[in-house]
């Protein structure tokens, strides 16, 4: 299978990649995929007021997958909340050329976003209703 | 050293230049029918048919006319099953084989399942072998053809074929082996083993591609089929169509260079092979051997490196060309059914790679493809959240993964 170039690049020189502390209150974790399916990712956002100031991720999966969560950190540093939230998994798949077969690799990134974000609020939710 | 380095001789492998140099002579010099009967052209080709057919069956203990040729191991399959479905249904109609054969036997099988033929296909055990007693209790008063691979293409387990043959005779079943990975790298005997039908193909064996034959047994017992191409009666009336004379000779040159080197190549080979284990296993952790240790090819390694996905490994050895249990490569994301058959788990079959020893293989490249992929397993498990969780104490296996995809 042919990869495309910025594939090939995420791959060998993934972005962001490690590991966030994920008891604290200012990070959200997002876990998506399983092993028997042969994609894991675990994308990881830390947040400040509502802007994602750093984010990272561990991917096991294909060389798209990889790819796909690597870019997805890429785009989401600096993004508030919301912005990160609105990313598709079809703008993966026209940034990386992803060929259909691989176009679940996007959807994962997508999710692993939308999942990271849901664990930081529902962190924050408990305080919002102390106050 | 010549990069990427080849390491997939269960896939195919290079024609040997001995074996080249004994076609040439068929294109163009002595290029005749082998079928011509009434000019020197014709005797040319049928001499070098006859010669190839001597040097298959002294390979195989077989008798040169026992032997038929095909275009390979896929054709002989289906001459095997359904040539012998055919002609003995009205003895009986159930078939014994194996999860873990090759699709060519699983796709005829169910093709058979098709026409009103029963199948038992036994579980291997977790190496992927199948025994004896496994097949004795499948065994029924209808069963008419067990049909069982020599040794399995993708992890090299040798199954016990001398006591599966020696039992079906004395049942009175027929017996088919598919041979192909096996052949000129284990002794075979068709006599001492008891086999009926034995196919190979000439390119696993460094002969070209699109030959192969299928062996028929003539005596104790003689051997039916019901031809599955018919034409002008070629090959005792089992395979119609013009002989393939260059190749033919060719396999015939490869089968006698296997025959001639096969004491020395199996224990080289069994060398590099045993010298790539050593270091996967003592330089990494999480890696498991998929095969049997003891009763398996000389030349196969199939291992799987836990919390690695196989493809972005093989993406990550790009100057080394293996080939990946994981068939996500081939676009369907189903894990190989060999795996899945032995039970190994399907994340360990996600991560599982093929390493092929052959002929053409140094030192030099086995320490090469040894060091790439080490590194780039250790590599991807940097990027791995699974292997993060392994070294946490946490099996990934006992977590409730949400999303099946």
């Amino acid at each position: 299978m042919a990869y495309s170039k910025k594939v090939l690049d995420h791959y060998s020189n993934p972005r962001n990649v490690g590991s966030l502390d994920k008891h604290a209150s200012t990070v959200g974790t997002g876990v998506v995929g399983a092993p028997e399916c042969g994609d894991v990712m675990k994308l990881q956002i830390q947040v400040e007021g509502d802007r994602i100031v750093d984010a990272k991720f561990k991917t096991f999966g294909c060389g798209s997958a990889i790819a796909s969560s690597s870019l997805a950190t890429e785009w989401i540093k600096g993004k508030t909340l919301d912005e990160a939230l609105a990313i598709q998994n079809t703008q993966i798949v026209e940034e990386l050329s992803l060929p259909p077969v691989k176009i679940h690799c996007s959807v994962l990134a997508e999710d692993a976003i939308k999942a990271a974000v849901n664990d930081y609020k529902s962190k924050q939710a408990p305080k919002e209703q102390q106050s | 050293m010549k990069l990427p380095i080849y390491m997939d001789y269960q896939a195919t492998t290079p024609c040997d230049p001995r074996v080249v140099e004994a076609m040439l002579p068929y294109f163009t010099q002595s290029f005749g029918n082998a079928a011509s009967r009434n000019h020197r052209y014709g005797w040319e080709a049928e001499e070098a048919v006859e010669k190839a057919r001597g040097q298959i069956a002294e390979l195989l203990g077989a008798n040169p006319k026992e032997i038929v040729f095909t275009s390979g191991s896929t054709e002989s399959i289906n001459l095997a099953l359904k040539g012998v479905a055919e002609m003995y249904a009205e003895k009986g109609k159930h078939i014994i084989t194996c999860q873990a054969e090759h699709k060519a036997v699983l796709d005829v099988c169910k093709h058979l399942e098709q026409q009103g033929f029963e199948v038992t296909y036994l579980q291997p055990d977790k190496s992927g072998r199948v025994s004896v007693e496994a097949v004795a209790a499948a065994l029924r008063p209808d069963t008419i053809l067990v049909a069982l691979m020599w040794a399995n293409n993708e992890v090299g387990t040798l199954n016990p074929i001398r006591e599966i043959g020696a039992l079906c005779h004395e049942k009175g079943v027929l017996f088919f082996t598919d041979a192909t990975q096996a052949a000129g790298k284990v002794p075979v005997d068709v006599e001492a083993d008891h086999v009926d039908l034995l196919c190979l193909s000439g390119h696993k064996i460094y002969g070209p591609k699109g030959v192969g034959i299928l062996y028929v047994r003539r005596r104790n017992p003689r051997v039916r089929l019901v031809a599955q191409m018919d034409g002008g009666g070629h090959e005792r009336g089992m395979r119609s169509g013009t002989l393939n004379v260059p190749s033919i000779a060719g396999l015939g040159k490869a089968c006698e260079l296997a025959r001639l080197e096969l004491p020395q190549e199996s224990a080289r080979t069994s060398a590099l092979r045993d010298h790539l284990e050593k270091r996967i296993f003592s330089e990494l952790d999480f890696v498991h051997l998929n095969g049997n240790r003891e009763h398996r090819l000389p030349n196969n390694l199939n291992v799987s490196f836990a919390y690695v996905e196989g493809e972005s490994l093989i993406m990550g050895i790009s100057d080394v060309a293996v080939s990946s249990g994981s068939a996500c490569t081939s676009a369907s994301l189903e894990p190989s059914h060999v795996l899945r058959a032995m039970d190994v788990g399907e994340d360990l079959a996600h991560s599982s790679i093929r390493f092929g020893i052959g002929r053409f293989t140094t030192q030099e490249e086995v320490d090469f493809a040894a060091s790439s992929v080490i590194g780039a397993v250790r590599r991807l498990r940097e990027l791995s959240p699974l292997y993060e969780m392994a070294l946490e104490g946490i099996d990934p296996k006992t977590v409730n993964w949400q999303a099946p995809h």
